[in-house]
């Protein structure tokens, strides 16, 4: 044994000049099933119970995002069905795609992008769909989420989430602590923009974030981010006074800030037995243009009518999660929007149309508490119930109960921080 | 602003600091970092991003390391899947070219060894299964021996100036291993057969280089945390085959092993499981030792 071993030390001597091909027992060291790029699905589903009409949802005070932001359908309703593939293209770029399969039968493209893997020096571009960089949430596929549904901030200010169609460039900084900066540049046609049909770029924008240990047993991560986009007629209905259907529509611009921070505690930076999240985000949501209101398809009483408009309005959320045994964790969030203040001067110039004439943006500040327990009987299922007030809509409450199972197949995820 | 000048001064030197060693090397756990700190000794700065303390399947990517993978020239991972829950992250979210699958900068200790317990079924209802086999190879010091060998050749091959040192500390390494190897199968001679209850598969090296006997372990499936059912059934068994010890790493859960050893009257055996695991385990020979001196101590 001895002897044998020292042979293998000479003949490693002997090739001193050491290429990697020469590396002792080369094997392969890891591929991904033969060619196939990785697959995995979630299956998701909920039961939900709510106390209000789910068809009437909506975010009193705020410009209706257009996304699906409302609680789910009553009853037991399927989920989103996601589909995730990826792999290495070559030694130059990874390949990503999220499919979601909806409840209504429709293929959603969530993601599709490539992700350079060969710039170094801390750089990554990243090309396609992908959900953008900005705040903290946004990033987190909606699966890996600690609540059913996304703080009132992300509803009302990014219908949901923003994911974006153009390019992202990322740089790591070379130091210690966590230190790095991002840009995006996209057609800018989700929400807060919207589809513009011009050349040129629709949106941006840029978001930096630190973040570090302090010692073994909390690790954390803070950012800010800025988003800007210029919706040309973004469009939403409302309905007037008497109740006929208005279409409105926005252009102009829509400048957002994010600054979003995480703490996570696990005794000695074990997460296994115990551990806990603690994450909050403030969104501050400015619009600057004109907005249009038009009735004629309802009896035409004012018909076409712009006038100027500015909105300032802001939002935060805050959240625990604590992982108080093996599987089981529980959680609670209390999210709120400020309405702020919103200049509409279609009603300030008495052109027609009063505030009654846009119930949607009536003065109402949303607020919402949820409380959720959760069980994990193995990394890749997981089952919650979740309780919310949730206050949306003006003058109701909304009691919602949520029963919720997530499950994925296939290929191991990653655990994003 | 004086503060806020002095405060970019501090960050900037740190940020050059580790660029002054040749080698800037990221070891995914405690027993490559002390196997590259044998290898390289002080030709390489040496950053280890767990601890013994830490379940190995379980870490999050998180912004510390991110950074830290950022200015590697070096991984020295385990692999076979033990890190495919953050590894992956790290690789992409660095922005280091030189960190990728098959470039120089990325180094598998699983890939020179021969792994046990290949699943010859893959399927989940098995739980936690890794496809390549049993990734904690380490608890077996012909393994450590093996990737040794392995190591050394990258190190030269990454920083051919310090080729020589390199060469010179892994012969002057594995002599003395050798020595220890026969020292600790000499020791461990007394603990062949030794029925012992497990926590995790995480000792399987280690048992089957000594020829120790697996009992039972308190995971009903790799990767499912021990459930009171199954720490019942496994009581019942030992009833009619008895252990000797409940042996569980420094990073498990205490309370199932200790649950169990009261109830079979046997005691529990807390090995380090990698460096830093406890006092002893210093290095990669404390490790060793400590772990046979724990183990020995209940087979007399």
């Amino acid at each position: 044994m001895f002897r044998r071993n020292l042979t293998a030390v000479a003949v490693t001597l002997a090739f001193h000049g050491a290429a990697l091909a020469q590396d002792v027992n080369p094997k392969a060291e890891r591929s991904e099933t033969a060619f196939n790029p990785a697959i995995s699905l979630i299956l998701q589903g909920t039961y939900a119970d709510t106390s209000q009409d789910p068809n009437t949802f909506q975010i009193t005070g705020f410009m209706p995002s257009g996304g699906e932001v409302g609680p789910p359908k009553r009853s037991f309703s399927l989920g989103e069905s996601e589909l995730v593939l990826s792999a290495n293209v070559d030694p130059y770029f990874r390949g990503h795609l999220v499919a979601a399969l909806t409840p209504e039968n429709e293929v959603e493209v969530e993601e599709a992008y490539f992700q350079t893997l060969a710039l170094g020096r801390g750089f990554t571009l990243k090309g396609g769909r992908f959900l953008s960089g900005i705040g903290y949430l946004n990033e987190i596929h909606q699966h890996a989420w600690d609540f059913q549904d996304a703080p009132l901030p992300y509803k009302a200010f990014l219908g949901g989430r923003l994911g974006q169609d153009g390019l992202q460039l990322r740089w790591v900084a070379p130091t210690p602590f966590f230190l790095e900066f991002g840009g995006e540049a996209s057609s800018g046609d989700q929400f807060p923009g919207s589809d513009r049909n011009k050349n040129g770029l629709g949106g941006g924008s840029v978001f930096g974030h630190l973040g570090g240990d302090i010692g073994p047993s909390y690790a954390w991560r803070a950012g800010i981010s800025y988003l800007r986009s210029s919706p040309d007629n973004r469009a939403y209905d409302d309905v007037d006074s008497a109740g006929g259907a208005v279409s409105n529509s926005f252009t102009g611009t829509a400048k957002l800030w994010i600054a979003d921070a995480i703490l996570k505690w696990a005794p000695g930076g074990n997460a296994a037995r115990t551990n806990f999240k603690l994450q909050g985000e403030y969104f501050q949501f400015k619009q600057d243009g004109s907005l249009t209101y038009d009735d004629s398809g309802a009896g035409a009483v004012f018909g076409t009518v712009t006038g100027p408009f500015n909105t300032d309005q802001s939002g935060w959320y805050a959240q625990g999660v604590w992982q108080f045994m093996p599987r089981w964790r529980a959680g609670y969030r209390y999210d709120a929007l400020r309405y702020g203040t919103v200049t509409n001067g279609i009603v300030n110039n008495g052109l027609g149309p009063t505030a009654a004439d846009f119930p949607v943006l009536s003065n109402h500040s949303p607020s919402r508490n949820t409380a959720m327990i959760d069980w994990s009987p193995s990394e890749y299922s997981r089952l919650r119930v979740q309780y919310a007030q949730d206050k949306s809509r003006i003058g109701v409450t909304d009691n919602q109960i949520i029963v919720q199972y997530i499950l994925s197949l296939g290929a191991h995820g990653a655990h994003r921080f | 602003m004086h503060w806020l000048k002095s405060a970019l001064a501090a960050a900037l030197l740190l940020a050059v600091a580790p660029a002054a060693a040749a080698l800037n090397i990221f070891a995914c756990e405690p027993e490559w970092g002390a196997l590259a700190r044998e290898l390289a000794g002080d030709k390489a700065s040496i950053y280890v991003a767990t601890t013994a303390f830490q379940d190995p399947h379980r870490i999050e990517a998180r912004p510390s390391l991110i950074a830290r993978a950022r200015s590697a020239d070096l991984l020295v991972c385990t692999g076979a899947q033990l890190e495919v829950g953050w590894l992956p992250l790290l690789q992409t979210q660095s922005g280091n070219d030189r960190i990728q699958l098959g470039r120089p900068g990325y180094f598998e200790a699983a890939a020179y060894v021969t792994k046990l317990e290949v699943p010859r079924v893959l399927d989940r209802s098995l739980g936690d299964v890794h496809p390549a086999g049993n990734p904690h190879i380490h608890l077996d010091p012909h393994n450590i021996a093996r990737v040794a060998e392995a190591l050394s050749q990258r190190l030269a091959a990454l920083d051919p100036a310090n080729g020589d040192y390199y060469r010179a500390q892994s012969v002057r390494f594995l002599s003395r291993w050798r020595e220890a190897i026969a020292r600790w199968e000499k020791q461990g001679a007394a603990l062949n057969g030794l029925p012992v209850v497990v926590y995790h598969r995480d000792l399987s090296y280690f048992i089957n280089w000594l020829k120790l006997r697996e009992a039972g372990a308190l995971e009903p499936k790799p990767g499912i945390p021990p459930s009171a059912g199954h720490l019942g059934a496994l009581l019942a068994q030992l009833g009619r085959q008895p252990a000797r010890a409940v042996v569980r790493a420094a990073y498990n859960d205490p309370r199932p092993a200790e649950w169990l050893a009261e109830r079979a009257k046997i005691p529990v055996v807390t090995v380090p499981y990698t460096v830093g695991g406890t006092e002893q385990a210093k290095d990669l020979f404390g490790l060793f030792d400590d772990t046979l001196a724990r183990l020995l101590a209940v087979a007399k």
